[in-house]
């Protein structure tokens, strides 16, 4: 417990110099609030716009744990997809990696159109942003299982199918959580990006809006709302993660071959 | 259920020729021994015989042939034990022994499974993790599972060479205990080993089989006894002489 509270004091300090500096630089430059406003302000205008902040941040939250929910669990079939069937690698993997090279950012328009204003066209951003990175770290564990496991597997005539998910899957979870913290942090950009293109709810959207009426300490205080919801989910998702990492390799490497 | 084998052939790795008309034979029942120094291909005989891939080209043919009435020369299923235990982390002792008929969808047999566990003298440790048991102890796990598998041929990869003195000395008298009715092949680098538990050995180099049968007491064998000792000194100039030839 004591390193712990000990590691948060350490992660805190950078974020509270960032403050202290942000705010020395709008005092120090006079610069006018309706351009940067300091962290009091924007603390000021957090709390109280927090039922409206606290509204949007909901929408946003659903989205994003609807993206996380759905993006992670067709990354996590496509993964295995491509694991059983060599020929659906063939096929597909050249796909998977040019559509990477499209920037997601320029498809929301597009899936706006499609999908409407509602929460579907945002969770599809979210799925779309993190399908790829859970997909490939996923596979990437999948194909290094350790060989000796693999050739005990073989010596034991495992069928295919067995050895994938009694052997593969277990040995690949530390990877698959790796590539869940990833999809935490992005996510929330997928859903927002969807918000900025077309909605009526969501922090992206009410960004748009204190921007529109020149209310930078709100947007600022949007912002932050944001950044809370993207740290709790990593927080939450590295906690699972290192559960599962524990139950999967206890002592990492040691008897592993 | 006795199974002998037999292996003539030659191992490529790309233009490398690692074996040319190599010829060995293992009858059944038995400890067949492979020494040699490393890399010479102990590990590549090993696997060709457990129908594992090798990475390189063989040619030749491995023969097994069943005692059974009705025995036939196609491949018997093999168990197969390594240096590293290779237990699978997340599981307990009881179900890494069982391992190989969940990787089948046989039927598990838990209370076969759990007599091996006590075989090996681990039955207060049945529902521990592996990284919860000492080296000596995972191999033992091991042991159990390669046990559970009740194949008639048994391939040990140095099974014992990441133990300590005191514990390979009471591993090898265990696994020589519990794999009496089986064909064994074993692969090590450990000279008194080898002398200790092969009814017959093999002395591998670059090229070339030494086979050397005790004309012994059949193993476990005392390595105290005169003979023994003697044997074993034979043993050792056969790898040195090969290592000297190597070299020239």
């Amino acid at each position: 417990m004591k390193t712990k509270t000990y590691n948060f004091f350490e992660m805190m300090l950078p974020v509270a110099l960032i403050l202290v500096g942000w705010q020395l630089v709008v005092w120090l430059s006079g610069v006018p609030s309706f351009i940067l406003p300091g962290p009091i302000k924007v603390a000021g205008a957090f709390i109280s716009n927090i039922g409206l902040i606290a509204e949007h941040g909901w929408v946003t939250l659903i989205e994003v744990v609807l993206g996380l929910l759905l993006g992670g669990a067709l990354g996590v079939m496509t993964a295995l997809y491509l694991m059983i069937s060599a020929r659906a690698n063939r096929l597909l993997m050249p796909v998977l990696v040019l559509s990477q090279t499209v920037p997601v950012f320029a498809l929301a328009p597009m899936l706006t159109l499609w999908l409407g204003y509602g929460l579907s066209s945002k969770i599809a951003m979210a799925v779309l942003i993190i399908f790829f990175p859970v997909t490939s770290t996923f596979l990437d564990g999948l194909r290094n299982t350790p060989s000796g496991f693999l050739e005990m597997a073989q010596s034991m005539r495992a069928t295919p199918l067995r050895s994938l998910f009694l052997v593969r899957v277990p040995a690949a979870l530390p990877s698959l959580a790796s590539g869940l913290r990833l999809a935490a942090v992005y996510a929330p950009i997928g859903a927002v990006i969807g918000e900025w293109v077309g909605a009526s709810q969501g922090l992206g959207y009410l960004m748009l809006l204190a921007n529109g009426r020149v209310k930078i300490d709100l947007m600022f205080a949007a912002l932050i709302a944001l950044c809370l919801i993207t740290v709790t989910l990593r927080w939450l998702i590295n906690i699972a993660g290192r559960k599962i990492e524990h139950w999967s390799c206890p002592q990492s490497g040691s008897s592993a071959a | 259920m006795a199974t002998s084998a037999h292996l003539q052939g030659s191992v490529r790795f790309g233009d490398e020729v690692l074996f040319d008309q190599l010829e060995l034979n293992i009858p059944a029942k038995q400890w067949t021994c492979l020494l040699g120094a490393s890399g010479v291909g102990k590990s590549t005989i090993l696997k060709l015989i457990g129908g594992l891939p090798t990475g390189g080209q063989f040619d030749g043919s491995i023969e097994f042939k069943c005692a059974l009435p009705n025995g036939g020369s196609s491949a018997p299923r093999i168990a197969y034990m390594a240096q590293s235990d290779l237990l699978l982390p997340w599981l307990s002792v009881r179900e890494n022994v069982l391992i190989g008929s969940r990787l089948r969808g046989d039927d598990a047999n838990k209370s076969l499974a759990d007599q091996l566990i006590a075989k090996v003298g681990l039955q207060a440790h049945g529902n521990k993790r592996p990284h919860q048991l000492s080296g000596g102890m995972r191999q033992r796990v091991a042991l159990a599972r390669t046990l559970m598998e009740d194949t008639p041929l048994v391939l040990l990869d140095e099974p014992f060479s990441a133990l300590d003195a005191r514990t390979r000395f009471e591993m090898q008298a265990l696994a020589f205990d519990v794999l009496a009715e089986k064909t064994v092949l074993l692969v090590t680098h450990d000279v008194s080993e080898a002398v200790r538990l092969g009814h017959q050995l093999f002395v591998l180099s670059p090229g070339h089989v030494d086979s050397l049968s005790p004309d012994l007491q059949s193993p476990l064998r005392e390595l105290n006894n005169a003979d023994v000792l003697d044997f074993q000194s034979r043993v050792l100039l056969a790898l040195n002489a090969q290592n000297v030839s190597t070299r020239a």
